[in-house]
């Protein structure tokens, strides 16, 4: 229903079910949306928040590298999950925790990537997730080709992939969506415009009104949906997997939301923006709205909110432990994975590195014990979101 | 079976036909491969055989094949992807070093990407600009990739088999002036070229020559200039330029004790500079004259009517031997 009415114009209009104010339009309620499933999807993003915010904290003290927060991008990437199915693929870039965890990569394994250790980027056994993709609007082309080869295959799987608006710029996005409409491949292309690609705002990266609409030059549906909206989230998506799955081809869902924080971890988004914008956009964070919309159905208060967050923090905690405790990448590790078969070449670099790493242990004096391992944080009191 | 006398791109196209008849996941698909062929028609026929979703054409857009071969690879398929040429590869190229040749590292092993690029190979033909690269050492400098360029109807039939089941993503230079350039009796069954393997065409006991692609023609032509002179030379083809087969290039260059090395490519940071340096580096001491590098210039390769200026040919190669043998 959403496609239909939203993309045969340039249409400007956006996609949204729940307001900001946590006013629903029941005519467009998801009819899978029951306030237990509500709440059961409200709680993921909290927890996914505080997993994101842990993360940060654990790059401030030196114990992660790089990271790249989803604040405020919660909603849309557990409403988008929750809209597809288990042998769907999810293919991310680099700012994909809930999704990439929702979708069943342990959250421990997303820590031990950014820790900085590749194996956090091997899903369990027919988890379908591909790893963090760092060369922004690459990623897409893959989506496209998985979720082709498993029509040429007649697999029941769709492929979504996820990106920014940034993102939208680069030539390998037009070729992605180009191929997906001439393909017509079930493909649904997630943009996460939240405003910014690093310090250079939305308004630089295209002149069309809006990214949706770019999806008319390619042949398929686009729209605009309140990305901080998980009702309006879900249900178009859904609509989109259902589309893909009958065949029908790609869909491109602009998911208007906002980057709460910086860029990553090295970024200082003060520098370039103003704090009367992110304070604007505070109201509409995808967190509050729901508050208020279980809320009233006698689902949330401050009370269940403090006891949610306390057994999420204990959770966050254990998974900060097991994630620091996971041992560092092996040698044979960094060698092995580069051909199915190591070349005799490489076989010889990965021996002489063992032997210089030995000569240059012997050389240094033994501590004492156990080799230094950080050891997990446990924070005062809880986070907040 | 009985062998017929094929051309390279007859012989590939053969391979290609009976991978797609034994391996369903087997897909081709490229700039104009499906209804017209190919461009140099290698995959000519192939889509009449088996249809349109096992050949066909796609967008010309170099990362977008590239990119969906990696999806596809990733998923179940053996994606056979054509360049139309070299030179348009540049555009795909970011996929194939960022992602390709990354894939199967950055998820330890949970996901890999066996896919094929082929593509018509450095000049000699007289084409346009972008026609006539030779960049395999730029490809070889890449971890996760393997190059390798047949020189013969024989060897390119067995080593495009040994490339769609490899596990690992395979860069597939054809020479593009051999590609008709003289038949060879080709067998008819299945039959594997090894890739990381190089090749003896000729042993001899003078000096070694070392080449790959459309360089091994015109060092065989050196050669029987040199024989006339009474000076014997051995001819390796390489084959591979990743990975590439160290033990027959110190095998070889230390039986004769003097080596030329034949490259169209640019000279700098070449693939006969990786060469030389490993004889260096084992055959220290062992050589009796310095290697001596027969290859293309730092500029770019001429339009036309200057590409025979630009052209390593068997005349360069015979001054390289005779300046080895301390002739020149």
């Amino acid at each position: 229903m959403f496609l239909e009415k939203y993309t045969d114009k340039l249409n400007t209009d956006m996609v949204q079910i729940l307001t900001p104010e946590g006013v629903l339009d029941e005519n467009l309620r998801p009819k899978e949306f029951t306030d237990e499933i509500v709440l059961e999807l409200y709680k993921k993003m909290v927890f996914c928040r505080m997993c994101s915010d842990r993360a940060l904290k654990m790059q401030r003290s030196g114990r992660m590298g790089t990271f790249t927060s989803v604040e405020g991008q919660e909603a849309l990437q557990i409403a988008t999950e929750f809209a597809i199915k288990k042998q769907d693929w999810v293919v991310p870039a680099f700012r994909e925790l809930a999704v990439m965890w929702a979708h069943g990569v342990p959250m421990e394994n997303i820590y031990q990537y950014w820790i900085g250790n590749e194996m956090g980027s091997r899903p369990p056994q027919g988890v379908h997730v591909l790893p963090v993709s760092i060369p922004v609007g690459s990623q897409m082309l893959h989506g496209v080709g998985l979720s082709w080869a498993a029509k040429l295959q007649g697999k029941d799987e769709i492929a979504v992939n996820y990106f920014g608006d940034g993102a939208t710029s680069e030539g390998d996005f037009h070729e992605a969506m180009n191929f997906a409409g001439v393909f017509k491949t079930p493909t649904i292309f997630i943009c996460q415009n939240n405003q910014f690609a690093i310090s250079t705002p939305r308004a630089i990266q295209t002149a069309s009104k809006t990214i949706a609409q770019k999806a008319l030059g390619y042949g398929f549906p686009g729209v605009l949906v309140d990305g901080n909206d998980l009702f309006a989230m879900y249900a178009v998506t859904k609509e989109a997997e259902q589309r893909a799955r009958k065949g029908d081809g790609p869909t491109l869902i602009e998911a208007y939301t906002y980057r709460f924080g910086d860029h990553s971890s090295s970024d200082d988004a003060t520098k370039y923006r103003e704090k009367s914008e992110v304070e604007a956009w505070r109201p509409k964070d995808p967190m509050k709205r729901l508050q208020v919309y279980l809320g009233k159905k006698g689902l949330w208060n401050e009370k269940i909110e403090e006891d949610m967050r306390a057994k999420f923090q204990v959770e966050v905690d254990a998974i900060t432990e097991k994630a620091i405790a996971m041992p560092v990448q092996t040698v044979d590790e960094i060698f092995d994975y580069t051909y199915a078969e190591l070349p005799p070449a490489l076989a010889e670099q990965k021996a002489y590195l063992k032997t210089m790493l030995a000569k240059k242990a012997a050389l240094r004096p033994q501590a004492e014990g156990e080799p230094q391992r950080a050891t997990a944080i446990k924070e005062e009191g809880g986070t907040n979101g | 079976m009985a062998n017929q006398a094929l051309t390279l791109v007859a012989s590939l196209n053969l391979a290609l036909k009976q991978e797609m008849a034994k391996d369903k996941t087997v897909v081709l698909y490229g700039e104009d491969v499906g209804f017209e062929g190919g461009v140099f028609r290698v995959t000519e026929g192939l889509q009449k055989l088996y249809g349109k979703d096992r050949c066909f054409d796609v967008p010309l857009a170099e990362a977008g094949i590239i990119g969906t071969a990696i999806g596809m690879a990733i998923n179940g398929m053996k994606p056979v992807v054509e360049m139309q040429f070299d030179g348009f590869f540049m555009e795909g190229v970011p996929q194939m070093v960022d992602h390709a040749s990354r894939m199967r590292n950055r998820s330890r092993g949970a996901f890999s990407v066996p896919m094929v690029v082929r593509m018509p190979f450095a000049g000699g033909i007289k084409a346009l600009e972008h026609h006539s690269e030779s960049m395999e050492a730029f490809f070889g400098h890449i971890p996760g990739l393997k190059v390798v360029v047949p020189s013969t109807p024989f060897d390119a039939k067995g080593m495009m088999i040994s490339a769609i089941r490899d596990p690992d993503p395979v860069i597939f230079l054809e020479p593009k002036r051999l590609y008709r350039a003289f038949k060879q009796e080709v067998p008819e069954e299945e039959y594997f070229v090894p890739l990381g393997k190089a090749s003896l065409i000729q042993d001899g006991t003078d000096v070694t020559l070392f080449a790959y692609g459309s360089m091994v023609r015109e060092c065989q032509k050196a050669a029987i200039e040199a024989q006339k002179m009474g000076i014997s030379c051995m001819v390796v083809d390489l084959r591979s330029i990743s990975p590439l087969d160290r033990d027959a290039i110190l095998y070889a260059a230390e039986k004769t004790g003097r080596v030329v090395i034949a490259q169209e490519a640019a000279r700098t940071f070449g693939t006969a500079a990786e060469i030389s340096m490993i004889i260096y580096e084992h055959l220290y001491g062992k050589l009796k004259t310095p290697v001596e590098r027969v290859t293309g210039f730092d500029i770019a390769m001429p339009l036309l009517k200057g590409e025979d200026m630009y052209l390593v040919d068997s005349f360069r190669i015979l001054e390289g031997i005779k300046k080895v043998m301390g002739k020149a």
